[in-house]
């Protein structure tokens, strides 16, 4: 067997598979923020006409992986499975835009990580024979992640300044065993850290060992260094995460100079009073999907890693007293 | 526990340093500014409310029933500031000094009702009106029970 993996935790892929198209669909607050102008569409509210913030999410997941489709000018028909997850128990918003989508589907649950970890099994998938047309999408509504995880939207508490404010918004890509674009040339699975953070209002401070941890392995897995990269980006570590995990790589003897930022500090500016930044799958996946592979199709990123960050918190274990564990999973696109 | 045989993270820092890391990057409460507007904003509530029982007791209430209207009133206000998307407003710059008054507790009661009402109003609704105020209720009224009991037996 040609074993396609090296080191320990890596995949590099033989034929890489292509980035046929992408699209980003988000709220009103991030269409606010920097990067407005590089989504595909803004909503004018987190509603959307809808009955519940969970079918608007659902929709919204809908209209990123159609709008993938569409971009991509490719069939349906042709599209073998869909990998697709979001925030909510059960993959809910998930689990009812595929019913809408009528693919073969597969719903992977990596908190916040769910982009980079889709986009990764993805392109193992395809590279390893198994599809030629791959549909990922991935979802999250601030309001659907605050009744589930937090408090009633309207509640009257004060949040922590480490909080992070969950993004509404859906990113999707089409991948491809064949056609033009940019390519996704690696993959880096990444372990389950936890070091002991408790703190549901810090999530930063969770994933943040986690997200340092796979970007040792990748590199040490790879022989490269953080040079050969034009931009390595975190999915949503925040401000605190961001600063902790490039704390933790320095002292592990990596310095990841200033190429190293995250899509959670990206998203928002400070008028917009997210505290410590962005969170949500659909953080890194709109940032990605719009800003992104955007500067990639122009040339001005040549090598790219993407390092979703996940929290894998649970509100029981967390009122049980245990701490939060997290995980990072990376994938690397050249353009 | 983690299997401690197995690789272990490459990160060459240890859990006890990271929370010591942890404590330095992640910013205070800004607990002076904090306590200021809690104080401001608890204090206009409560003077609101004084206002309505002397309103009350112009109109002829004895002060208890005077105080107990008022109560009432604030308790209608909360609900309302809270239906109107404005009680989180304030809660967000007032902190405990919107939580702790009786409108801070109506806006416990309504805002789970808002929210869980497309969950139905029996399994939506009725099951998790009391999701936030649900501790107060039962450890207030627990609570009151004993210490009535204690006033009983003390008076025997």
């Amino acid at each position: 067997m040609n074993l396609k993996r090296v080191g320990n935790q890596t995949v590099v892929f033989a034929n890489p598979p292509v980035i046929l198209s992408s699209y980003s669909v988000v709220g009103p607050k991030e269409g606010q923020g920097p990067l407005g102008k590089t989504f595909n569409k803004v909503w004018e509210d987190g509603l959307h006409g809808e009955k519940s913030w969970e079918v608007a999410e659902s929709k919204m997941l809908q209209e990123a992986l159609q709008g993938a489709i569409d971009q991509a000018s490719i069939q349906k028909e042709q599209i073998d499975f869909m990998l697709a997850g979001d925030l909510l128990n059960q993959i809910t918003s998930s689990n009812f835009a595929a019913r809408q989508m009528t693919l073969p589907f597969i719903g992977l649950y990596g908190a916040c990580s769910t982009m980079a970890l889709s986009i990764a099994v993805g392109s193992m998938l395809i590279d390893g024979g198994f599809a030629r047309n791959i549909l990922v999408g991935v979802s999250s509504h601030h309001d659907t992640a605050e009744r589930q995880y937090r408090l009633p939207t309207e509640q009257g508490a004060q949040r922590a300044m480490s909080a992070q404010w969950t993004v509404t918004g859906s990113g999707s890509v089409l991948l491809s065993g064949s056609g033009e674009g940019p390519r996704v040339t690696s993959a880096t699975i990444g372990r389950v850290i936890d070091y002991a953070v408790k703190d549901v209002n810090n999530m930063g401070a969770a994933m943040a060992p986690a997200v340092a941890d796979t970007i040792l392995n990748h590199f040490q897995d790879m022989h490269r260094k953080p040079v050969d990269y034009d931009l390595i980006t975190s999915g949503d570590l925040g401000a605190i995460g961001l600063a902790l995990a490039c704390e933790l790589l320095k002292q592990s003897g990596m310095d990841m100079g200033t190429r190293f930022t995250d899509c959670g500090v990206m998203i928002y500016d400070d008028s917009q009073d997210s505290h410590a930044g962005a969170s949500g799958c659909g953080c890194s996946s709109v940032v990605f999907a719009g800003e992104i592979m955007q500067r990639i199709k122009v040339g001005e990123l040549k090598q790219v890693m993407l390092v979703g960050s996940g929290a894998l918190h649970s509100p029981t274990t967390a009122l049980q007293g245990e701490s939060i564990p997290g995980i990072g999973h990376a994938v690397v696109i050249e353009g | 526990m983690a299997d401690q045989s197995l690789r272990k993270p490459g990160i060459a820092v240890t859990p006890e340093k990271y929370q010591k890391l942890t404590q330095q990057y992640t910013p205070k409460p800004t607990i002076v500014k904090n306590v200021v507007r809690a104080f401001i904003v608890g204090g206009i509530i409560c003077s609101i409310g004084q206002l309505f029982i002397n309103f009350f007791i112009s109109l002829g209430l004895a002060r208890v029933e005077a105080s107990t209207a008022a109560t009432a009133t604030m308790i209608f206000l909360g609900a309302l500031l809270t239906g109107l998307g404005i009680y989180d407003e304030i809660g967000k710059f007032g902190g405990a000094g919107s939580i702790v008054p009786v409108t801070g507790f109506a806006n416990s009661i309504v805002a789970p009702a808002m929210e869980f009402r497309r969950e139905g109003y029996v399994m939506g609704v009725g099951a998790k009106l009391f999701t936030v105020a649900g501790p107060v209720l039962v450890y207030g009224i627990a609570t009151s029970i004993i210490v009535g009991f204690a006033y009983f037996l003390l008076h025997l």
